[in-house]
């Protein structure tokens, strides 16, 4: 597909440059940049809110130089650069003049005092604040269209110093967290200060990380023909030992990061069981169910009302005996709420889920129902799990439920995605018709789909009410189901290493960082924009998806039709994907 | 005969067994507790009456953002899920300028310029916003499979609703009242809100220019033409890209002025969240009517307001269920799923396909 080459006049750096300056200046003006600037990342040097500040103009004069690169000479390209910087500057600018002078904190209510500072610098003259900040911006733009004219090597080199100097700036408090008990605090002292690096450590960290790679690049190779030279046997011990280890930090985990973290992990891990439950649906089903939440809300509330020990409890059971019960009215949910949904098309689904979602929370608030399931007050006094007189109390103890819990569905999910049921639903996912035309029972198939899908939400649902002790019915809004889809469509729909990384990013960054807690939903949302923007198989996607995806989108956008029609003119028939 | 009921039994499938069984129910329900309710005199005919008036009235705030739906679904084929985000934009928006204005007096000197101004605004910031959307959103994914621009649109919906918590914080403000529009009329033993007036005839006026734009203009017909066969409309040299940006922005516009014509009616409540679910009721509103047809859009907005106006009390309180108002919403989801299920094609809407996913 051959794209025109982007011709770089004065219109387009204007037009580039400009769209950078809203960039910077929409942060700036969700109060982003404030929020962002509490975090440092080298200690009285550098904090996340500058980096996001100058972010727009060193991205975009990276990005115009990249399309420049040959057709210019270096210092043209840098020339524009310059241009993209000070174009980047005018929208922040105005923002500082307009909010010193003006009221337009009633509405705004981000365009504070504080912004304005950390837009100036500081300075007591805002004009002089101003000509620093252009000055900042034109070296941002200038610094990123320079790095795409460094060589390919040292480049790379480079970015990856940066990122990781960055990376380990960001994670400083998670780092110390999880350092301090095994070297001491003497040691975090060397090379952090206030919760960030110091200054000379980050040095070191860049020039090392920078370093590694380029040693990898010039000699990595040694390293990777010698384990090609390795014999069969050999190498499988090697593999299995890889495998020993990490089954090894998986099982010691809760230990190593301490209370804080396994709480973390364990809120991560339940949204990993509950990706590969929605998965089945979604990415290997091609079913969009955005109710998932109902399965979530009938697992915890079977478990709350079973096992309470307080005003809504009724039998009083064993935890462990209430599982299945919970998993198995999870599914008759899902299989429930599925009848009516079967002959619906794809967003019609998925609004249809929607409302039944809906139709649940409204209904467990309602006081209607309160007598049984607690109305807004919710169910308290759920105890915690048992074995044999231990209790399951402390976070760490949890992770180990959460743990044979994914693991368990991991099992399923494998199995499934490689047998003919499996196949079946990918058949029925690229084309219903087609499907039903080889002979698969579409009704059974789609069923089957979500009533699976609702047990993993199920069970989800138990061991959270479980962990909580209390639940209520604010927890069970869309925002779940919503979390669950970002997970499956960012991490890979139909992939499972992408639903564990996707629910690390998702649900972990929120938790350890506060400054992204604080706009997660918005950079959800900008999140899947981007990724069905940009790459729709997602982060770590199953190679199958990949090839659909992209191909789909390549011919469909060609012709500027539905997918529906190009998949029966071309696709599934003449060039049936390869199943793995 | 016999042969041929034989025949017919044999299509059926238990799936549709069960789904005729949940119709019967349903159905019973209904009559059970609407009899129940009227038998026992609780209300008065002018209870209903007045019932079914304000049920008008919010009925028709629902068919102004309804129309957005069902103009692009008419266009793209797509459900723009952020159309609600696009209602609330110009409404939280207004709300600043609404204040000052009653700040300054000039809402209660001069109401109509007032308002006037104040849709405007609402207007144009909803347009600004529906047209973005389109351009950065959705226009890139105009070929891909369904599920993509479905999940974008998802995405921009809270995109929007953060983005505005961004701007404008995310605590609650009210629409100032206007004093011209307080008080009540009195028809034939009842007494009508003047508010309620003025929310269906503003409503109506703006549908009525709709309807004008759609029918009459040459840019309607662009329009028609390109719902109709988007492959074909291009060969007769209409500009594409054109036509579905301005059909982004009359939805916009629409959505914009229903913002601030809400906000007069039920002041409370303006914050970054108000439009997720006037959007679903929209959207249910459009579907009711049927997806893609214009006066569908506008039926199915006022019978939805008016069936949510009733329902609570026509036929909850009729099969005992207590405090049925909080239960308004789940009459408006359960109307869209229960549409949904039923009768996709809605009320006015062609048969549509139902096989693709």
């Amino acid at each position: 597909m051959d794209k025109p080459k982007q011709i770089i006049d004065l219109r387009y750096l204007l037009k580039m440059g400009l769209l950078a300056g809203i960039i910077a200046g929409y942060t700036a003006v969700i109060g982003m940049i404030t929020v962002f600037d509490n975090r440092q990342l080298i200690a009285g040097v550098l904090t996340l809110g500058q980096i996001l500040l100058v972010a727009a103009p060193l991205g975009f004069g990276y990005f115009v130089a990249h399309k420049a690169k040959g057709d210019h000479s270096a210092g043209k390209i840098i020339g524009n650069g310059a241009i993209i910087g000070i174009l980047a500057s005018i929208p922040s600018m105005l923002i500082i003049l307009i909010g010193a002078n003006t009221g337009i904190r009633q509405m705004f209510v981000n365009i504070s005092p504080d912004l304005i500072a950390i837009l100036t610098f500081g300075q007591e003259n805002i004009y002089v604040g101003m000509i620093l900040l252009a000055v900042l911006m034109v070296v941002a733009g200038v610094l990123g269209s320079a790095l795409r004219l460094v060589p390919d090597l040292y480049r790379r080199a480079i970015v990856m110093g940066l990122a990781w100097t960055l990376g380990v700036g960001l994670m400083s408090e998670l780092i110390i967290l999880i350092i301090r008990p095994l070297l001491g605090r003497g040691f975090i002292r060397i090379f952090f200060s206030n919760g960030s690096l110091k200054p000379f450590a980050a040095l070191i960290i860049f020039f090392v990380a920078a370093g590694f790679y380029l040693l990898w690049q010039n000699k990595g190779d040694v390293v990777k023909d010698g384990y090609a030279n390795l014999s069969k046997g050999q190498r499988t011990t090697v593999r299995r030992g890889g495998m020993g280890f990490g089954t090894i930090v998986l099982l010691l985990l809760p230990w190593i990061l301490g209370t804080f973290l396994s709480e973390v992990i364990d809120n991560v891990g339940l949204y990993i069981l509950m990706g590969l439950g929605l998965n089945i649906a979604v990415g290997l089903a091609g079913l969009l169910d955005l109710g998932y939440v109902t399965n979530f809300a009938v697992g915890a509330y079977i478990t709350g009302i079973l096992t309470s020990t307080g005003a809504f409890g009724t039998l009083e059971m064993s935890f462990w005996f209430v599982i299945p019960i919970a998993i198995l009215s999870a599914m008759c949910t899902g299989f429930l709420f599925a009848l009516p949904v079967l002959r619906m098309r794809g967003d019609y689904l998925a609004i249809a889920t929607l409302g039944f979602g809906e139709i649940v929370r409204v209904l467990a608030l309602s006081d209607w129902l309160a007598p049984i399931i607690g109305g807004p007050q919710g169910i308290l006094d759920i105890p915690k799990p048992e074995l044999f007189g231990f209790a399951f109390a402390k976070p760490e103890h949890l992770y180990y439920i959460i743990l044979a819990a994914c693991l368990l569905m991991l099992f399923v999910s494998l199995r499934l995605n490689n047998s003919r049921t499996g196949r079946k639903w990918m058949a029925v996912r690229e084309d219903e018709d087609v499907a039903a035309a080889m002979g698969i029972d579409t009704t059974l198939s789609k069923l089957l789909a979500f009533t699976l899908s609702a047990a993993s939400g199920g069970l989800a649902g138990a061991i959270f009410a479980a962990k909580l002790g209390t639940i209520f019915p604010q927890s069970f809004s869309l925002l779940v189901s919503i979390n669950v889809l970002s997970i499956i469509i960012v991490g890979g729909m139909g992939s499972i290493p992408g639903i564990v990384l996707g629910a690390l990013l998702l649900i972990g960054m929120p938790e350890l960082l506060r400054e992204f807690a604080e706009y997660r939903l918005l950079l959800y949302g900008a999140l899947l924009i981007v990724v069905m923007l940009l790459r729709p198989e997602g982060l770590w996607p199953s190679a199958v998806r990949r090839r659909e995806l992209h191909d789909a989108m390549d011919e469909g956008m060609d012709l500027g039709v539905p997918h529906s029609e190009v998949v029966s003119h071309g696709q599934t028939i003449t060039n049936a994907p390869r199943m793995d | 005969m016999a042969q041929r009921l034989q025949r017919r039994l044999d299509g059926v499938s238990w799936v549709d067994l069960i789904l005729a069984a949940l119709r019967i129910i349903i159905i019973v329900l209904i009559v059970v507790g609407a009899f129940n309710t009227l038998t026992s005199g609780k209300y008065t005919a002018s209870t209903w009456v007045s019932l079914t008036i304000s049920g008008l009235a919010q009925g028709s705030i629902y068919a102004l953002i309804a129309l957005g739906y069902t103009l692009v679904y008419g266009i793209l084929l797509m459900i723009n899920f952020a159309h609600g985000e696009v209602f609330m934009a110009g409404a939280f928006t207004a709300v600043f300028f609404a204040e000052w204005f009653d700040n300054i007096g000039f809402l209660n000197s001069s109401p109509i310029p007032a308002i006037f101004i104040l849709i405007l605004i609402a207007a144009a910031v909803s347009t600004a916003v529906a047209v973005l959307l389109e351009r950065i959103a959705y226009r890139p994914l105009r070929g891909a499979p369904r599920l993509v621009p479905l999940i974008t649109a998802i995405g921009a919906s809270f995109f929007l609703q953060y983005t505005f918590r961004g701007f404008y914080g995310s605590g609650f403000k009210s629409y100032p009242t206007v004093d011209a529009l307080g008080g009540v009329i009195e028809v034939g033993g009842i007494s009508i809100p003047v508010v309620q007036i003025f929310v269906f005839v503003s409503a109506l006026v703006l549908m009525a220019g709709l309807y004008w734009l759609v029918e009459k203009s040459k840019m309607g017909k662009s329009m028609r033409a390109v719902s109709e066969d988007k492959e074909v409309a291009a060969l007769m040299g209409i500009n594409i890209d054109r036509v579905i940006v301005f059909t982004f922005a009359v939805g916009g516009a629409l959505a914009g002025a229903a913002g601030v014509i809400n906000g007069l009616y039920r002041p409370q409540g303006v914050n970054f969240f108000m439009g997720f679910i006037p959007g679903i009721k929209a959207f249910t509103a459009a579907v009711l009517g049927g997806i893609g047809s214009v006066p569908g859009a506008m039926l199915g907005g006022l019978f939805l307001g008016v069936i949510e106006s009733i329902g609570p009390n026509l036929v909850l309180e009729g099969l005992g269920i207590d405090g049925a108002n909080q239960l308004k919403d789940a009459i408006a989801f359960t109307m869209l799923v229960l549409i949904l299920i039923f009768r996709p094609q809605g009320i006015l809407g062609e048969r549509l396909s139902e096989k693709k996913a």
